[in-house]
């Protein structure tokens, strides 16, 4: 039989039998659906996350601190806690659960971090906290400042990105804020706004900037507006005013840059540098990395239930040709004896298998992008609302290639037993009435 | 030795199981049939007529002895070889007919072609041309479950004669038609016999087979009791 016969017989010997087949087809059809689900779901959240931290940075910059031992806080470790030391003061940082104790920097880390071959420029973080904005209308507004570090155009609604090297004050605001401040996305541009700002002895005095962008929705950073290095340097040195020099001078982080150029491997012999020097520097694509772990364990957690499933159906698929197998003796016997040789006979209920795993996970994945359809357009409409741009599931091609082939790949395992045993049966008693 | 033996069994010896069960089934058999020839195997029920049958068309090996195909030793060929000696040269017609019912006729009677890897079109030409010789190519496009004993059996005919085989071996062909329906593929077959030069083995209970036939070989208990030409 050439392989058309052997498929053409095997689906016919399939369909003999529906309401067997119909069982052991439904079984893969729920494994094929929630490995397709699950797998969806978590390539949608990534690919979100991917163009959402995009937005959030450039890729070339190290967010830099000192590396704690012990960073871990009392409350949530067994380990004894962290010798006090005097050279390093600590500030708690975080918002919910226990604190993470964040050891302080100073100027002298700074420098240190500057020497470094290929950090092109290093900056204290500092956290501003301005009073408001203000634009020509008038009305005062609550604004989350943050200073721009490398170079950004992502993101941007409108406009572009704030200039580090220009001296001038400049800032880009949310797709918030335009409209509040009785301008729209693109009239904005270009326009001067106050930003009023306390300092230490309680005086408030004010600073102007230009706004050059507006920044588009998004998920993580989408309250912050962001200063260049002028109005960020500017901004704290107000707000520090009255606050003893040693405080003033300190700060828990470096933003750094590197060459934009460079590759994985250079990032890394960097970072290495700096774990050397006793620092932890971070990229924007590490932190991506440290979430994608998260996200990957949570999605192999829910294939594990896809592949119960297969599992309970590659029993199905054995028992199915098993009785297959039985009901067939005489035919197989007859098939021997006209000159079918084992291999094929192998052959043919293998194909078999094959073709009941086809079937289930092909209509499983089909079931599972209708699923994600009706999912994804509730979602745009209701929990997902306020994150544009995310398709909560989405199909790669790829996926849904190695589910089918895997799967068909399984119940080509669990075929051989039956195929073996369909093989060695000998003619004569297959053909021996009695 | 003449050359036009097709068949030469040389001392052949089958023996079902092992130690206290083992049962001789058949003892040291020696036979000769010539191409062209009509042998009927006669004999009692569990005789070991089709024990015999079984070990000339190759579908079983003997326990000693040889089997020589065209004066070719069967017993040490390999399964493939005996495979495509069975699919090429060998027709087969068994009592119980061994048809696929859900499948159609036509369908039923290329099997052997299908197995040979013959092409789609080619096969189902020839598959006419054998149900032609059978007088069923109105039954075609049936279903083989459908069908009255002896259409069923002249359908195994059919299959049998496709790949123009030099030999059919019929296992008590008529064991399961009415004498009327029993007598049609009778005449098939001697008809093929003679037109074809096909040698013929039948295992038959029916004398008036047996005496159709060139020779007969009478079986008893496992040995050849006599031999005898009608
Ligand atoms: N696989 C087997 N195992 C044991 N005994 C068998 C087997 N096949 C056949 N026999 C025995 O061998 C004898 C001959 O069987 P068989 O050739 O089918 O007889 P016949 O065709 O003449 O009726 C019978 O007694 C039968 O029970
Ligand atoms: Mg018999």
């Amino acid at each position: 039989m050439n392989f058309r016969d052997l498929v053409q017989s095997a689906s016919s010997s399939m369909f003999r039998s529906k309401a067997r087949t119909l069982l052991t087809i439904i079984a893969i059809l729920i494994g094929a659906m929630t490995i397709t689900l699950t797998n969806g779901i978590g390539t949608g959240i990534k690919s979100y996350l991917n163009k959402q931290l995009g937005n959030l940075g450039a890729t070339n910059v190290l967010t830099i601190n000192l590396t704690n031992k012990n960073s871990s806080g009392p409350k949530s470790s067994n380990s004894p806690p962290a010798k006090y030391n005097p050279n390093h003061k600590t500030a708690l940082i975080g918002g919910r659960g226990p604190g993470k104790k964040q050891l302080l920097m100073t100027n002298k880390d700074l420098s240190t971090i500057k020497a470094i071959p290929n950090i092109t420029s290093a900056v204290a973080v500092h956290t501003l906290s301005p009073d408001y904005i203000m634009s020509s209308n008038g009305n005062k507004y609550q604004l989350t400042l943050m200073q721009q570090f490398g170079s950004t155009t992502a993101g941007m609604l409108s406009g572009n990105g704030v200039n580090n090297n220009n001296p001038n004050n400049q800032i880009t605001v949310p797709s918030t804020y335009p409209a509040s401040l009785g301008y729209n996305s693109n009239s904005i541009i270009g326009k001067t706004v106050e930003i009023g700002i306390t300092d230490a002895l309680g005086q408030q005095k004010t600073v102007n900037a230009t706004v050059t962008g507006v920044q588009q929705k998004n998920l993580i950073g989408n309250a912050t507006a962001f200063a260049n290095t002028a109005l960020g340097n500017q901004l704290y040195a107000l707000q520090s005013k009255g606050l003893p020099t040693s405080i003033a001078n300190e700060f828990t982080t470096i933003e750094a840059t590197f060459p934009s150029n460079f590759t994985a491997k250079q990032i890394t012999a960097l970072q290495n540098q700096l774990t050397k020097k006793g620092y932890t520097g971070q990229t924007v694509k590490n932190q991506e990395n440290t979430i994608f772990t998260a996200i990957n364990v949570i999605i192999i957690v829910f294939d594990m239930f896809g592949v119960i499933a297969l599992l309970a159906a590659s029993f199905g698929i054995v028992n199915t040709l098993l009785m297959s197998v039985q009901e067939r003796t005489k035919e197989i016997g007859l098939m021997k004896a006209l000159g079918m040789s084992p291999r094929r006979i192998f052959a043919l209920f293998s194909i078999e298998a094959m073709l009941i795993g086809f079937l289930g996970s092909v209509i499983g994945v089909i079931f599972a992008a209708i699923i994600g359809k009706i999912i994804n357009t509730i979602g745009a409409h209701t929990f997902v609302k306020n994150f544009p741009g995310l398709s909560l599931l989405t199909f790669p091609v790829s996926t849904i290639l190695i589910v089918i082939i895997g799967i068909m790949f399984i119940a080509f395992l669990a075929g051989t037993l039956p195929a073996i045993r369909a093989s060695k049966k000998d003619p004569i008693e297959a053909l021996r009435y009695e | 030795m003449d050359t036009n033996n097709v068949i030469v069994a040389k001392h052949i010896t089958k023996i079902y199981g092992k130690g206290e069960a083992a049962f001789d089934a058949l003892e040291d058999i020696n036979l000769s049939i010539t191409a062209g020839e009509s042998v009927a195997v006669i004999g009692k029920s569990g005789s070991g007529k089709s024990t015999l049958m079984h070990l000339l068309a190759l579908l079983d090996k003997p326990t000693k002895g040889t089997v020589l195909i065209n004066n070719k030793d069967a017993t040490t060929m390999k399964g493939t070889e005996l495979d495509e000696l069975r699919n090429k040269s060998y027709g087969f017609v068994f009592q119980q007919f061994f048809l696929n019912a859900n499948d159609t006729v036509l369908n039923n009677v290329i099997l052997p072609l299908k197995i040979a890897r013959v092409g789609r079109k080619e096969r189902n030409q020839r598959g006419m041309n054998a149900l032609e010789s059978v007088e069923l190519t109105n039954k075609a496009k049936d279903k083989a479950g459908n069908l009255s004993g002896g259409q069923k059996q002249r359908v195994c005919i059919a299959r049998a004669l496709i790949n123009n085989p030099s030999i059919i071996f019929a296992d008590e062909p008529t064991g399961n038609l009415d004498s009327h329906t029993g007598k049609t593929v009778e005449d098939l077959l001697f008809k093929l016999n003679k037109e074809k030069n096909i040698t013929l083995i039948i295992v038959t209970h029916d004398p008036d087979i047996a005496k159709r036939c060139d020779r007969q070989i009478h079986i008893q208990d496992g040995k050849i009791s006599k031999w005898s030409n009608v």
